[in-house]
């Protein structure tokens, strides 16, 4: 009945000598922070997965306005159906979490770091708190840190209010700011126009982590793991149908047959990776690579056993975007909800083909016209359930 | 409401407002605060809260109905929230769902008459691997099945007095 950090494989986290990259960090230039990070080609591990050396470079080029400074935003409003790996490394590894934002202030020049954490897990609060009071004790934040005159950063702790969207980093700053948590416009990015109008870096949890152990064992060992594409190593949070689920580590590129025996989901009828925003991936396709040049995630792996009726399945899913979509935009306030209607209609067996060809449509202009990732991606699920399972859905004759 | 109360949540918005920094960043901080010892976002503190932010009151109502965990209407004083997303549903969170609507006696969305127990969805919880789960104010519960609905419940009431006791004293 009480929650546990269920890690089912060693994480490196563990093996990385505390403040080791801060160390590192300390010792080396601006410029050469960034171009370890950028060597490494380590990709934000929220899922958008764009590449974190890049988006350093531009914060740090970035002018600061009057009176202000340049903001690290640690994004834990970690909202994705099926993703937990975020809270088990904010339970187990705050210091590193910390750390890495403490690399990303000396990099691109920022004095203030804030933590943004779901409501969800207010629970954490307590020894986030203390973790920073300590870390402020050793010198790891405030004033010259690390005996580097002139360097100072602090981080502070802001809560979440419940909104899925606002992992999404333009809704979270404006969430920041006390306002809805309604996407912005881009261009201008965080990265020049964020947080108060100054630049502004949101990277995932588990990104700062991994800035930690890529500055103290170098970016040629980061490169080594996984695939030329996405490099590295990447939690995983496993749930749903399989024997073991909880938090792995597996090295990007591991193709969705290998991963299900190592989790005890053998002869699973499907896989849903990357959550509701993410692609359900029928037997037929388990061959595929978890990587960011194929099945792209932040983590999320749900597995659907063989019992499984997909149109329940999509139906959930689908009630979870009607109840996050912020409603700004057009595209996704309705056709989230044009979606669910149509899979309540699959599932009375009163949907005909044109019409099931008419909301795929739907979900194309949603995927091209909604303004934030929410919208372009909620269609995901559906699409994918519709194409892979086309005779499971089609003519029902039971009432669910 | 009476005049000693609105003295009383005019008095904790100053407060909150002087902790957070009368500005607008601080919003959500002290809307979050203020619903913990007021259960609520009434209109009236709204209206308060705009006035030492120096905002209309459209902007809070606007930020107070967008965010699940602000609300308008008192939910109670142990706000039930079930997850309700898909890791949970394939581990029961339905039959949990129903045993919470019999063992409270009312419905998601609803407050029990005593204002004590509230009733809601939750979008994903983040306890994926050990579903259904349940977050009862800021506790979370895993693995919850049927039969211990009754236990959380009986756990609450049994400290209700004790928070009872703590709202009045802070």
């Amino acid at each position: 009945m009480t929650p546990v950090n269920s890690k089912k494989t060693p994480f490196t986290f563990e093996s990385v000598e505390p403040e080791s990259g801060l160390r590192a960090a300390l010792g080396m230039s601006r410029a050469d922070i960034i171009g370890e990070v950028s060597a490494c080609n380590l990709r934000g591990r929220g899922g958008a997965g764009f590449p974190t050396g890049t988006k350093w470079n531009l914060a740090a080029a970035a002018k600061v306005k009057a009176g202000g400074t340049k903001y690290v935003v640690c994004n834990a409003d970690e909202g994705e159906p099926g993703t937990f790996k975020d809270r088990v490394i904010l339970s187990d590894h705050a210091d590193m979490v910390f750390e890495g934002m403490t690399i990303g202030a000396r990099a691109i020049g920022a004095a203030v770091g804030i933590l943004y954490l779901r409501s969800e897990y207010v629970y954490l609060r307590p020894h986030l708190e203390q973790v920073l009071e300590r870390r402020r004790a050793n010198n790891l934040l405030g004033q010259d840190i690390g005996g580097l005159a002139g360097f100072s950063f602090d981080i502070h702790l802001h809560m979440g209010a419940g909104a899925y969207v606002c992992g999404e980093e333009t809704a979270l700053i404006e969430s920041l700011e006390g306002h809805r948590g309604e996407p912005r416009n881009r261009p201008p990015f965080p990265v020049d126009t964020g947080f108060e109008g100054q630049p502004t870096v949101v990277n995932n949890v588990e990104t700062f982590a991994w800035v930690v152990c890529v500055l103290s064992r170098g970016a040629h060992w980061f490169k080594s793991i996984g695939t030329a594409k996405s490099t590295g190593y990447k939690l995983f949070s496993v749930s749903g149908d399989c024997r073991e689920p909880g938090v792995y580590e597996f090295p990007l590129g591991i193709t969705v047959g290998e991963f299900l025996e190592k989790v005890g989901g053998q002869g699973a009828k499907a896989v849903q990776i990357g959550g509701a925003s993410g692609h359900c991936v029928p037997a037929s396709e388990f061959g595929r690579r978890i990587a960011f040049e194929d099945l792209s995630t932040g983590g999320s792996i749900i597995v659907l056993g063989p019992g499984r009726d997909m149109l329940a399945v999509a139906r959930n899913f689908m009630e979870f975007f009607v109840e996050e979509s912020c409603g700004q935009c057009t595209p996704c306030r309705v056709g989230n909800a044009k979606l669910l209607e149509g899979v309540e209609m699959l599932q009375r067996g009163e949907c005909s083909m044109k019409y099931l060809q008419e909301l795929l449509g739907l979900c194309e202009t949603m995927q091209l016209a909604s303004k934030c990732g929410l919208g372009q991606s909620s269609p995901n699920a559906f699409v994918s359930i519709v194409k892979h399972f086309k005779d499971e859905i089609m003519g029902r004759t039971l009432v669910h | 409401m009476l005049v000693g109360q609105q003295q009383r949540l005019q008095d904790d918005i100053r407060a909150l407002v002087e902790r957070f920094g009368r500005k607008r960043s601080a919003l959500i901080p002290v809307l979050q605060e203020l619903q913990k010892t007021h259960t609520t976002v009434s209109d009236f503190a709204m209206q308060v809260v705009a006035d030492e932010l120096s905002i209309h009151p459209a902007e809070v109502y606007g930020v107070t109905s967008f965010y699940a965990f602000l609300r308008q209407e008192s939910r109670g004083r142990f706000v039930f929230r079930l997850c309700g997303t898909i890791s949970c549903e394939l581990s029961g969170k339905s039959r949990v769902a129903r045993q919470l609507e019999n063992d409270l006696g009312i419905r998601f969305g609803e407050t029990t008459a005593d204002g004590r127990f509230g009733l809601e969805w939750a979008s994903c919880l983040g306890m994926c691997d050990q579903g259904p789960a349940l977050l009862v104010n800021d506790r979370v519960y895993t693995g919850v099945t049927p039969e211990q609905v009754h236990v959380i419940i009986d756990e609450c009431k049994s400290t209700f007095g004790a928070h009872a006791r703590e709202a009045v004293h802070s």
